[in-house]
């Protein structure tokens, strides 16, 4: 490479006291003004304003600066301020480079400003070196296919699947059984209004099947993925055929499953004691026989019974050990149900706590725990065990300190919440990750909550976490809108700073596939050497670290580049 | 012992008559301690006023005879006035003294108090006393 003839500026930013407070910008600019190649230094009390940032683009334009050093806070903050400030005067965005004086030296030698000042200095020198190889490069333009696949037929994947097509954009649902619903078709009435899911569902699933934008694949599953955002390729497998699709996003919505009861074996295995979904359907008005619930055993319509809340959740040594959100809520429900129907009837709730935290619910609760002929024991249950026809459930009312034996005809477990088996799979083919539990794992707790960490694949519903409708439809309708936003897009850019092969150095040997997390690097057999997709490659440097022949390189983080930093980084500030 | 827990008990005879005599839904209940917290008394009683409560809504007649809480409650009406429930709990405990009275069984007996007694003792205490006697 022909050197030219570089004119670097650099601009030390005071960060209020942030920086100046600790390093001598003043003697940091003198002496950087004398480093080879640089023309122009200046500091400035917050470069990151406007003023700030009009100082840069004068300087560029006056000095004619071909590189740019920005010495002040960490590149995740203000790394793309800079770079487009170059861009408006016309300089590649490239050719700007971050020194980072706070995190890395500011803030942690706070006490030391004499080595704070040195190390400053080193951490511009070792860029300025960077900048001198840096290429100038334009972002990467990668294909958008403009359809979207949702997984999970379930009220999440209805509901994102609608806002998409409404949005003007083809969709193609991939449900795995037979029929369109989820866990919500079997429910009996839904709190806190007591309204027939039936009626909000059963008119949005008619409208999916009409929509002509939505296709749908009933008795489908995903059989493999590749690609990446933009331009995935999906195969999907329908019974014995398999079809290929190509889109450009991905909502994943597999949904929840109940905890399998044998987990918990202080509940044995007797007809009279079901799971919360078992009563759903008992409870649910086509089953009810002249208004009557009948116990599974016998028929008989049962006096006494005892739900038992938080079974297996909330309990890190034999279950889970989080709370599932829904369960104090549907219990409440299916006791009211309950009480509705069987009017001498006595419904025990046997709780830890109660969590009720949304519109309309605590106020639900409390209607239903002071409703006459419900009692409210607060204790875990220790044992339930068949007598003749009753079962017997020993507890405890931690509130009078009393232990307890109740005599019921019937026994409802709010079990866990849990993650469907199959979701771990699912995610593996998505290269998505899932937490501990198996639920997907979004790309960030609080501000990323319904993106995963692959790009253009999202998350909604159960299969994240615990989630009653609201909560899941409102999860749904986010990651639509991301869908919907990257849709709304014309082209999609990428980051140029990606890693390349020197073919004439490569061997093939293949050491650097494995170690690629974002599976961007394979090797063509043809021609014996390693291949990386771009628009796939985030940057990250595994592989040219890994290389033992150097023929893998990382743009603007060359090899060259890192050694000629080393060799100034010493520079003696230590 | 474990206590039997029965829709006999919840529904038994006492539970029905203090809810009557009271009249109060015992249910609205929710163990908050409110009531305990703020009662002028709960220093002296062997049961606080919130347990009272509980004991009642699970038929535990026995445990309410066998404590000390209901005759010392002075009828104040401080756990009526803050309960975030709305319930008077004043008469509940009046409810349950009254079930014991009605079994001809007197905690008070003003004709047999020293009068020196009756004059030291503060106005609220015998209105409460009276009340007791004459509700
Ligand atoms: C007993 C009980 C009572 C409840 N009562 C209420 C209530 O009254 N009110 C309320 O708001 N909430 C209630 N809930 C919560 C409610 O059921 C959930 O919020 C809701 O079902 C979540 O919907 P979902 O789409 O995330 O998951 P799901 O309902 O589980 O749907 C997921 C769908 O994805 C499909 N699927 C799974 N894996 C794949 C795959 N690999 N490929 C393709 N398809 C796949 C499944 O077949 C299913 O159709 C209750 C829950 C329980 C357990
Ligand atoms: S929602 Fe209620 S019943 Fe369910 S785990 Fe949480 S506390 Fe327990
Ligand atoms: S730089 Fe990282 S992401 Fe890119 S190809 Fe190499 S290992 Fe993969
Ligand atoms: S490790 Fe280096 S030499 Fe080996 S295949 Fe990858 S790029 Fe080629
Ligand atoms: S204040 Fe009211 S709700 Fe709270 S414990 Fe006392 S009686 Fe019950
Ligand atoms: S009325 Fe009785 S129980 Fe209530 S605060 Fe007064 S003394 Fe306590």
């Amino acid at each position: 490479m022909a050197k030219r003839e570089e004119r670097i500026g650099v601009f030390v930013c005071h960060c209020g006291l942030n920086i100046a407070g600790t390093v001598d910008v003043q003697r940091v600019v003198d002496e950087i003004k004398r480093y080879p190649g640089v023309v122009h230094a200046e500091h400035y009390m917050y470069m990151c304003s406007d003023p700030g940032q009009e100082l840069m683009r004068k300087a560029i334009r006056e000095k004619g600066l071909t590189a740019v050093v920005n010495a002040n806070c960490s590149p995740s903050l203000h790394e793309r301020t800079f770079r487009r400030v170059c861009a408006s005067v016309g300089l590649n965005p490239y050719r700007c480079e971050i020194a980072n004086i706070r995190e890395q030296c500011s803030w942690p030698h706070t006490y030391d400003k004499e080595t704070a000042t040195k190390k400053a200095l080193a951490i511009i020198k070792t860029t300025v070196e960077r900048l001198r190889l840096n290429m100038m490069l334009t972002p990467l333009v990668i294909p958008l296919i403009k359809r979207a696949l949702v997984i999970g037929g379930g009220i999440a994947g209805i509901q994102a699947a609608l806002d998409i097509a409404n949005g003007g954009y083809q969709v193609i649902l991939v449900e795995k059984e037979a029929s369109l619903g989820g866990h919500v078709m079997e429910l009996s009435a839904t709190f806190p209004t007591l309204e027939s899911p039936k009626d909000f569902l059963i008119p949005r699933i008619d409208e999916v099947m009409a929509h002509p934008n939505i296709r749908l694949y009933l008795n489908s599953e995903v059989d493999a993925v590749s690609g990446y955002v933009g331009s995935f390729n999906v195969k999907i497998r329908q019974k014995t055929k398999i079809v290929e699709e190509e889109i450009g996003a991905i909502v994943t919505a597999p949904g929840f499953d109940l905890l399998p009861r044998e987990k918990l074996p202080v509940y044995p295995d007797d007809p009279d004691i079901v799971d919360g979904l078992q009563f759903e359907r008992i409870l649910s008005p086509e089953r009810l026989t002249y208004g009557k619930i009948k116990r599974p055993s016998d028929g008989r319509v049962p006096q006494d019974i005892v739900f038992i809340q938080c079974a297996g959740s909330r309990d890190p040594e034999h279950g889970m050990p989080y709370c599932s959100r829904v369960c104090c809520m549907y219990t409440a429900k299916q006791v009211l149900l309950y009480r509705k129907a069987v009017l001498e009837g006595q419904a025990y709730v046997c709780y830890m706590d109660i969590r009720s935290d949304a519109k309309g619910y605590e106020e639900f609760f409390q209607q239903v725990m002071s409703h006459d002929g419900v009692l409210y024991v607060r204790g875990n249950v220790s044992r339930a065990f068949r007598d003749g026809d009753k079962l017997k459930i020993w507890t405890v009312d931690t509130l009078s300190g009393k232990s307890l034996e109740i005599t019921a005809d019937m026994v409802v477990l709010a079990l866990a919440m849990v993650s469907r088996p199959g979701t771990r799979e699912l995610a593996r083919k998505l290269n998505i990750s899932v937490n501990e539990h198996g639920f997907l794992t979004e790309a960030h707790i609080k501000l990323r909550p319904v993106e995963s960490l692959t790009s253009g694949i999202f998350l909604a519903g159960t299969a994240q976490w615990p989630r009653d409708i609201p909560d899941t439809i409102a999860s749904a309708s986010a990651a639509a809108s991301k869908v919907l936003s990257l849709f709304s897009r014309k082209e999609l850019l990428h980051e140029p700073t990606t890693a390349h092969v020197d073919e004439e150095v490569c061997s093939g040997c293949g050491v650097c596939v494995p170690v690629c997390t974002y599976k961007a690097i394979s090797i063509d057999e043809n021609k014996k050497v390693a291949v990386v997709n771009e628009a796939l490659c985030e940057g990250c440097g595994s592989c040219a670290a890994t290389c033992p022949s150097k023929a893998m390189q990382h743009r603007n983080w060359s090899h060259r580049q890192l050694l000629a930093m080393i060799d100034v980084a010493g520079g003696g500030y230590v | 012992m474990r206590v039997e827990l029965s829709s006999k008990r919840l529904r038994s005879d006492f539970v029905k008559k203090i809810a009557e005599l009271s009249g109060q839904n015992l249910y609205l209940c929710y163990q908050c301690g409110k009531c305990s917290a703020g009662c002028p008394m709960g220093f002296a009683m062997d049961i606080l006023p919130n347990q009272i409560m509980r004991l009642v809504q699970l038929g535990l007649e026995e445990d309410i005879a066998n404590s000390k809480t209901v005759w010392l409650c002075a009828s104040c009406l401080t756990c009526t006035v803050r309960c975030p429930r709305g319930v008077d709990l004043s008469r509940v405990m009046e409810a349950l003294r009254l079930l014991t009275l009605r079994k001809n069984k007197n905690y008070v007996e003003p004709s047999k108090m020293p009068p020196e007694t009756v004059a030291d003792l503060p106005q609220i205490a015998l209105v409460s006393g009276f009340r007791k006697l004459t509700s």
